[in-house]
């Protein structure tokens, strides 16, 4: 069977041409066949079965009514159980609802269940998880591979036809590489677009929610969708949210996009370069004026973020001391017993690893060689973004240096595994908005993915410009 | 080397995580080759480069000064692995 948009479905609901119990059925109906991808942390039918008796008895019109979508489990939800896919979490049950689930809540969507990630978005494989590894539906058989991460969870619910949409988060990477690695859309919005409330904090400066689908067009839908401001979040930005699909525009006459030829480097495969190169060639062809541009720091973004990011990390999940919520240690013959045993065995080896590594940066005698440092190089890469858009309107590179890698492939060596987010990670740090759509495969036929990028709440360019380059290439 | 074994000892103890040594020899190996990784920052210039800790261009907005105060502890200690009239309970910490 082959996949139904989001666009189409909504149509088909519209027109009865299908009901809301039809859709969902057979969208369960696909999940329980596929429990051995373990794309889910928590998957309830009666859930599922019990929003449907809801929805079908709201007369209203709703924009995302009945649709399913998949939340990835780093997002507090009231319905189900939140983990952050960490032991520390377990059987956590949130009070509140997140602001973007809430949204999408609030438009009718149906949420088949909690999807699986790296333990609190710590990761690029999907393999940190206390729940075990999410398989990439697109494996051979015998030879599974990972689905990127840490949003891997969602991106292969997506890629299995679980759901219409998903959500998922992105700190330096982690929607647009699970996108890449799964050969679906992924966008990461804007820093500020989409209230951080109610999701579970990793880095807070770089955290920010974003949206998975099938194709572009339904990624606009469901980003519309959750994008918005709130005062609970204090960076959430107060801009108005144009209608993404309404204006979506494929002609790029005109346009210029920049191509940063640091981006160009020697550990990058040939098929990478080379549907790179096919991308620009399509764009040319489209009218657009291609531009060289030079971000001269780009080497340095990701030893920038693997400063800021544990450092802030550390501070996040101090509040996990086994007090008020989640997991508590049965060794505990004193209160910092209580804290240290909690969190040894609450925490998994990548997670301490980062809290270590941010408590040592910011400690005493650390803060300025290490954490003031990177701020500022942090600077020099924004400044850096910002010249660059001075010459061209948006932005295009490979999103990952490599397609789906097998199963637990880097475990062992995390700065190989931190050279995944190598192409993700400097936009992340200027805040931009960046997506990421399949374009072109490698010789094991296996996705590749493009990544668009654009000017701070340009995120209208960025579907312009992903719609052009999908639909030549359809 | 940077981290050693009384540093890695005192960073745990700082972030509240008990290691064991097994632990602490892996640990010590993957702080250094992390920290001797994100050493070549020290190549770039960073004289009179302000720091940058929000990337957010939007101004903080305020609000109307009125309280939401829902109260809802019997529904938070739902989640306490321990708790006690109405209280989160610990270990105790004064004999």
């Amino acid at each position: 069977m082959s996949k139904s948009s989001l666009k189409q479905t909504l149509k088909d609901l519209d027109t009865k041409k299908i009901s809301i119990r039809e859709l969902n059925q057979d969208y369960l109906k696909r999940i329980k066949e596929n429990e051995n991808l373990n794309v889910f942390i928590h998957f309830s039918e009666e859930n599922v079965l019990k929003q449907i008796d809801n929805l079908e008895k709201d007369n209203s019109a709703k924009k995302l009514k009945g649709i399913p979508i998949a939340i990835k489990d780093l997002f507090c939800t009231k319905s189900m159980p939140t983990t952050a896919a960490s032991k520390i979490l377990e059987n956590f049950n949130p009070t509140y609802e997140s602001f973007v689930t809430q949204k999408l809540l609030d438009e009718g969507s149906i949420f088949v269940g909690k999807t699986n990630l790296d333990e609190f978005a710590m990761g690029s494989a999907t393999n940190t998880s206390f729940f075990g590894n999410t398989i990439n539906p697109l494996s051979k058989e015998n030879e599974p591979l990972a689905p990127g991460g840490s949003s891997g969870g969602s991106a292969a619910a997506v890629a299995a036809d679980l759901c219409l949409g998903a959500t998922g988060t992105d700190t330096g990477g982690s929607i647009r590489q699970p996108a890449s690695f799964c050969g679906v859309v992924g966008i990461k919005p804007t820093y500020g677009l989409c209230s951080r409330w109610g999701i579970a904090a990793f880095a807070s400066s770089l955290d920010q929610a974003g949206i998975f689908s099938h194709n572009v067009e339904d990624a606009s839908i469901l980003l519309q969708s959750i994008a918005g401001f709130d005062q609970r979040d204090s960076t959430s930005a107060k801009v108005d949210i144009p209608n993404y699909f309404e204006n979506l525009d494929d002609d790029l006459n005109g346009k210029t996009v920049g191509i940063p030829r640091e981006y160009s480097i020697d550990a990058t495969p040939m098929e990478i370069s080379q549907i790179w190169e096919d991308a620009i060639k399509v764009l040319e062809k489209k009218g657009v004026k291609i531009k060289n541009i030079s971000l001269p720091h780009t080497k340095y973004a990701l030893p920038t973020y693997y400063i800021i990011a544990p450092a802030e990390a550390s501070s996040n999940l101090a509040r996990y001391d086994g007090v008020k919520y989640g997991y508590r240690s049965d060794e505990i013959d004193s209160l910092d017993e209580m804290y240290e045993n909690t969190r040894a065995q609450g925490f998994g080896r990548e997670v301490k690893r980062r809290i270590l590594i941010g408590t040592y940066v910011l400690s005493a005698g650390y803060y300025d060689a290490y954490y003031l440092k990177a701020q500022k190089v942090r600077k020099l890469i924004a400044d850096d973004f910002n010249k660059a858009f001075k010459e061209c309107d948006f932005i295009v590179t490979p999103t990952a240096p490599s397609a789906a890698f097998p199963l637990n492939e880097k475990q062992n060596d995390p700065i190989k595994m931190y050279l995944n987010d190598v192409f993700t990670v400097p936009a992340s740090l200027a805040g931009l908005p960046g997506i990421s759509i399949p374009f072109g495969k490698d010789k094991n036929n296996l996705p590749l993915g493009i990544q668009i990028l654009g000017k701070h709440f340009d995120e209208q360019q960025v579907f312009n410009a992903a719609v052009s380059l999908e639909r030549s290439y359809e | 080397m940077k981290i050693d074994k009384n540093t890695i000892n005192k960073i745990a103890r700082l972030s509240r995580i008990k290691l064991d040594d097994k632990e602490s020899e892996d640990y010590i190996k993957d702080l250094n080759s992390i920290l001797d990784w994100v050493e070549q920052l020290n190549e770039v210039n960073t004289e009179n480069v302000e720091p940058l800790s929000n990337i957010s261009s939007s101004i903080l907005p305020k609000r109307e000064d009125v309280s939401n105060d829902t109260n809802s502890s019997e529904e938070i200690l739902e989640n306490a692995p321990d708790k006690l009239e109405g209280f989160f309970a610990v270990p105790k910490v004064v004999e």
